[in-house]
């Protein structure tokens, strides 16, 4: 089913799902939604699978025109929606009709947003996922950003009977600050006592050179006790690597699978959608936890998603 | 005998991953352990969401919903205590690539046969003559690290790496030599190039080299480096040894 037409494609709009996993071990990166909790939202606003292709924006938004009547939800940074240049909410089921146009105006807070169409976005699997790899030109959309002119297309699904509101304190609120809980390693042991202080009680700026691959941060310079090249090692999206000059850079999803420079620490699970949402001069603080106090953090968040799968399914 | 190897270091990475480290250098008999130790939990069954080998180390991921970090390292050090002293490998899957050295094809073969005072047939016949481990799969998707070249031509990256070096080409760092699969940004010395396509997303697995494989490269006339192009690598099944 055709669900939209591109009018503009913004600055750079993807297909993106929770991701293509398994493939690590031939050198295929995981890629998927930079913010994995706005993504899942979306899909239960429209009662899709919570792993169902959405469209990913960033910064400038798209403006698509609707090729039929569609359920929609958009989650993740305020980006401002607007349909039929009348001001949309976030966060909630929206019917539009065929011929309606979606627009976005600034970017208020984040980063990314999230368009969810009931039913999920068709677009052929490859590797096991529909997320669009754009260095690797395969996945989502053509295996690219969306370019205008371009027809999205949706699976056909029952419309629902009832629209879903995201209870207001589950929300998510973004500024230009973010704080990221961290277990130091595997790479630690590699820095001076006083280069993991300097990691842990400065913030670091997310400099211009931040995409779906990772973030360059700028910042006090971190301290090697000696060299700063390990022989390469695997990479997950959340390690912070630290080259030479001191500055650390957070891996994304887009990020190469192995690389050759220690890890100071990795980004917890459950902190890392929100770091999906950090701009260019935006600052991160890293805070140091364990592996239980992480294990309890993940279980608030997947106990608070079930009970919002639970409370859509009786509405 | 051989000394008993040291024992793993199994390490957190974040909250859903452990990295069991073998070895910090480029060394077959950890590479070995590393690949063996991927299989055994394969074997063994252990709930897992991934592995993934390197060098010298193995990266296991895990659902802490389901598995908890303890429980993991518990029972893939009991796996890993039940591995051989001396890995006692199978002799890994043959792969030969075609290749054409130098020219437009192996831009810094000549810098490569210069700085080791040697010709460049000398290089070629170097390089094609070894029989090379797949080491890991890595940088970009489908790029085999493959080791060890001769020592006679061994030769560092590229003080400035190249924006683009083209797929198929067959590069040179330090010991290691590799293969691109796709366009990419690069630093190795590219001495010359395959038509065999080594990346297809649309198979299943897109890559038909893994980490325990054995590749050997063959040079070939043009007209046979055009009747590969675009072809996938198959198990050789004839000895290459001439």
């Amino acid at each position: 089913m055709k669900v939209f037409q591109t009018l503009k494609p913004g600055l750079f709009t993807t297909v993106q799902d929770i991701g293509r996993h398994g493939y690590l071990k031939y050198g295929v990166p995981i890629s998927g939604a930079m913010d994995q909790f706005s993504l899942t939202v979306a899909n239960l606003l429209v009662a899709n699978n919570e792993n169902d292709a959405c469209l990913e924006t960033t910064l400038i938004g798209p403006e698509l025109q609707a090729l039929a009547e569609v359920q929609i939800a958009i989650t993740g940074g305020n980006c401002t929606p607007e349909i039929n240049n009348h001001t949309a909410p976030m966060w909630q089921t929206l019917t539009i009709q065929e011929g309606d146009v979606l627009s976005f105006g600034k970017m208020e807070s984040g980063c990314r947003a999230y368009i969810a169409v009931r039913g999920g976005m068709d677009v052929p699997v490859v590797l096991g996922s529909r997320s669009t790899y754009a260095r690797g030109g395969f996945g989502g959309n053509r295996g690219r950003q969306l370019k205008a002119g371009d027809v999205i297309n949706g699976f056909d699904a029952k419309p629902l009977l009832n629209e879903h509101r995201l209870p207001k304190e589950l929300v998510p609120r973004f500024s230009d600050y973010f704080k990221a809980n961290v277990i130091l390693g595997p790479q630690a042991e590699m820095f001076t006592e006083k280069g993991t202080e300097t990691f842990l009680s400065n913030q670091y700026r997310v400099t211009l050179e931040a995409d779906r691959m990772g973030y360059r941060l700028e910042g006090s310079t971190i301290e090697h006790k000696g060299k700063a090249d390990i022989v390469s090692d695997a990479l997950l999206p959340g390690a912070i690597q630290v080259p030479k000059n001191g500055k650390p850079i957070l891996i994304m999803k887009d990020a190469q699978t192995t690389g050759g420079y220690p890890k100071i620490a990795v980004v917890v699970a459950s902190d890392l959608s929100s770091l999906g949402q950090a701009k260019p001069s935006d600052d991160i603080e890293f805070s140091k936890t364990t592996i239980s106090q992480a294990y309890e953090k993940s279980l608030q968040l997947w106990r608070s998603l079930e009970n919002l799968k639970r409370s859509m399914k009786n509405t | 005998m051989k000394p008993r190897p040291k024992s793993a270091r199994y390490l957190p990475f974040g909250d859903s991953a452990l990295l069991i480290e073998f070895g910090d250098t480029i060394d077959l008999e950890v590479n070995r352990r590393v690949t063996a130790l991927a299989e055994a939990i394969s074997v063994a069954q252990i709930q897992v969401e991934e592995v993934v080998p390197t060098y010298r180390s193995l990266l296991v991921c895990y659902d802490p919903m389901k598995i908890t970090y303890e429980q993991l390292a518990f029972r893939i050090k009991d796996v890993e205590e039940s591995l051989e002293r001396t890995i006692k490998e199978k002799r890994g899957r043959r792969f030969v690539v075609p290749v054409i050295y130098g020219g437009e094809y192996g831009p810094d073969l000549d810098f490569v046969a210069k700085s080791h005072g040697l010709t460049h047939e000398q290089v070629v016949k170097l390089h094609s003559s070894r029989e090379y481990r797949v080491y890991m799969i890595g940088f970009v998707a489908g790029f085999p690290y493959l080791g060890e070249v001769a020592d006679e031509i061994a030769t560092p990256r590229l003080e400035t790496p190249r924006l683009k070096v083209p797929a198929g080409s067959v590069g040179i760092a330090e010991k290691q030599t590799g293969i691109y699969p796709c366009e990419a940004p690069g630093g190795w010395r590219i001495i010359g190039k395959t038509s065999i396509k080594l990346f297809d997303p649309q198979e299943q697995p897109p890559t038909p080299l893994k980490a325990g494989d054995i590749v050997k490269f063959k040079t070939v006339s043009e007209e046979e480096f055009r009747t590969t192009e675009g072809k996938s690598l198959s198990i050789s099944t004839r000895n290459t040894k001439e």
